[in-house]
């Protein structure tokens, strides 16, 4: 296959953005919502494992369902698990350039580029 | 019961008694590391405690530890031997996360864990076995296979660093590290009676941890003693640059105040932890635990967690939406797996990542992005993160009445292997006093208190943030009074 060398960014890259339907409790899943959720994680499952994966996740939410229970008004939500602000540091280089060795884990690269297949026609 | 002592055979010796023997010239650090590396060579096809062994770089180390010492140079850990959860980075050591996505991986640098040890004197001898990302607690989730208890090698030493707990445990080596983001310390610990210490979030640097839920993950120590889990924090704890989570906060010698006595301790006890769920025998157990600490002097007080019960499920959407998001960067682009004769670069994405993760680690990810997704993100995650701040508001309020909490670690002795892979659930509910330390970010601690039908049982003490020091005197103080943690399984005595 012709690759071709390009920088990933995310804002490029949208992808197949998929808006699940929510659905009345209980929340057991159906398979197009694994399907949707598969794709959202970028996880390709073969056909032998789905049926296991749809039995199991829908076990997971139905178990975590039970916190929607909890009365939780006016409980501000954690945002760090000491209930700390982080340290701001000063934004000074303070890294070295390591790319070349840094790339040494790399799949597949040229020229210091990550090479990956063609997504500019 | 046989009980080691400093006069016993090295491999029963435990961290701080070897450092008095090489201090002492009783041996040297290349005799150490040389009839280690043999125990670990003649167990690690039945235990599997390994997933990288590195023979010939620990030799050099302990050569240049045993030349420091003749010049005087040197760290307190000075040519005592030690080995790390596969899921620290170690330059030019593969760190494989017991993943195949990372099978391959070579780190370029050091975590500042290991970095730290080093330099404090440690000597690496190999990477232990654990749950894939660290995302199980059996260590059956594994690439590499699962780690079998060297109390019973039918039976789960735990997870996730059950490698690290079974290798201490059969008295491969003294101490290891681990990492604990729901009880993947505490609870192989538990069930390998050894001793596990969590630290306070931010007490010790998580760079070069391979993450798994940020807010949540906290890198500690497997040990026999908690002395030696003293000796080691001492070198592990502070604040890093590199890591913006890790906390500037005062650090205290903790090996100075282990003899630190019980007597006026306030220790809660926390009535939910000894409902149903508890089995039996293990609830005895750790109730004489409590009553060998009240004989002490300390004073046993009842607390209540109200929202406890709330935190495996509060867990199950805070760790695997983190998860999620960390785990997003394995993408077959910049490390790790990538697949064969891939389309485009959606498919190169998915099918890297579906033959590079495992089934738990899956739906962990799925999961994950489940509860983040749009439609949910306030069901789920932003009612979790709710519930955590009433789970450690409960904390905070028992932490008014009492120094620190005390209870069992695991619901049960060790399990049998494959008993509960069916039932992600099951599984999951083995970390149900565990957990709730993590939400809040508070340090823990497991003692081995007493065996259960040959298995052992573990005591767990919790305290305020950064009150690790309390937990490693009150730990240290029980281990003065009884000699559970100097049982060693009879196959590896």
């Amino acid at each position: 296959m012709h690759k071709t060398a390009c920088i990933i960014t995310a804002a490029k890259f949208v992808g197949y953005l998929v808006r699940l339907e929510i659905p009345d409790r209980p929340v057991s899943l159906t398979k197009e919502q694994v399907q949707h959720i598969a794709i959202l994680a970028r996880l390709q499952l073969e056909d032998d494992e789905f049926e296991d994966v749809v039995s199991k996740l829908s076990k997971i939410v139905d178990f975590v369902d039970q916190l929607q229970a909890a009365p939780t008004e006016n409980v501000v939500p954690m945002a760090h698990p000491l209930n700390m602000s982080l340290r701001l540091r000063a934004d000074d280089i303070t890294e070295a350039d390591n790319r070349d060795r840094y790339q040494e884990n790399a799949p597949s690269v040229e020229s210091g580029y990550y090479l990956v297949p063609r997504v500019i026609e | 019961m046989t009980a080691s002592k400093a006069s016993d055979a090295l491999h029963l010796q435990t961290l701080t008694e070897l450092a008095r023997g090489l201090a002492g010239g009783e041996f040297s650090s290349r005799e150490l590391t040389e009839s280690l590396l043999e125990r670990i060579d003649a167990h690690q096809k039945s235990l599997n405690a390994f997933i990288t062994l590195t023979a010939d770089e620990a030799l050099a180390e302990a050569d240049l530890a045993d030349k420091n010492r003749a010049t005087g140079a040197g760290g307190p850990l000075q040519g005592l031997p030690i080995v790390h959860k596969d899921l620290f980075c170690t330059a030019g050591v593969r760190t494989t996360c017991g993943s195949k996505i990372l099978q391959d991986f070579v780190s370029p640098y050091d975590a500042t864990v290991v970095a730290r040890l080093k330099s404090a004197g440690a000597i690496m001898l190999g990477k232990t076995n654990m749950d894939e990302f660290a995302m199980g607690s059996s260590n059956e989730t594994s690439f590499f296979g699962a780690v079998t208890n060297p109390w019973d090698q039918k039976m789960s030493p735990g997870g996730s660093s059950g490698g690290s707990a079974a290798a201490v445990a059969a008295r491969l080596v003294p101490a290891a590290t681990g990492t604990d983001t729901g009880g993947s310390i505490r609870q192989p610990a538990a069930l390998t009676g050894t001793v596990g210490l969590k630290p306070t979030y931010g007490r010790v640097s998580r760079f070069g941890m391979v993450a798994f839920a940020s807010s949540l993950d906290q890198a500690g120590v497997i040990t026999r003693s908690a002395e030696d889990a003293a000796l080691l924090l001492n070198a592990m704890a502070g604040v890093d640059p590199r890591d913006s989570t890790s906390a500037d906060q005062p650090i205290p010698d903790y090996t100075a105040t282990l003899s630190d006595s019980v007597k006026g301790l306030r220790i809660g006890v926390v009535r939910q932890h000894f409902d149903e769920g508890l089995d039996d025998e293990c609830g005895k157990t750790v109730k004489t635990a409590l009553a060998a600490l009240e004989d002490a002097g300390a004073s046993l007080v009842d607390v209540d967690l109200p929202n406890i019960g709330l935190s495996v499920p509060t867990y199950y959407v805070v760790a695997p939406a983190e998860c999620s998001s960390n785990l997003s960067r394995f993408d077959g682009v910049r490390f790790g797996h990538r697949a064969d004769n891939v389309k485009d670069l959606f498919d190169l994405y998915c099918r890297s990542r579906g033959e590079g993760f495992g089934a738990e680690v899956k739906r962990r990810i799925m999961t994950g992005t489940y509860v983040l997704s749009a439609g949910y993100y306030d069901a789920y995650y932003l009612k979790a993160q709710k519930v955590r701040q009433l789970i450690s508001r409960d904390f905070n309020q028992a932490f008014e009445k009492v120094d620190v909490i005390a209870g069992p670690t695991a619901p049960t002795t060790a399990f049998r292997l494959g008993e509960k892979t069916d039932d992600p659930i099951t599984m999951y509910l083995n970390d149900i006093y565990t957990i709730g330390a993590n939400l809040a970010g508070l340090p823990g601690i497991s003692v081995p208190c007493g065996l259960v039908k040959k298995m052992p049982v573990g005591l767990q003490l919790v305290g305020p943030a950064f009150a690790e020091a309390s937990l490693l005197s009150c730990a240290h103080q029980y281990q003065q009074i009884t000699d559970w943690h100097r049982q060693a399984p009879e196959a590896f005595r």
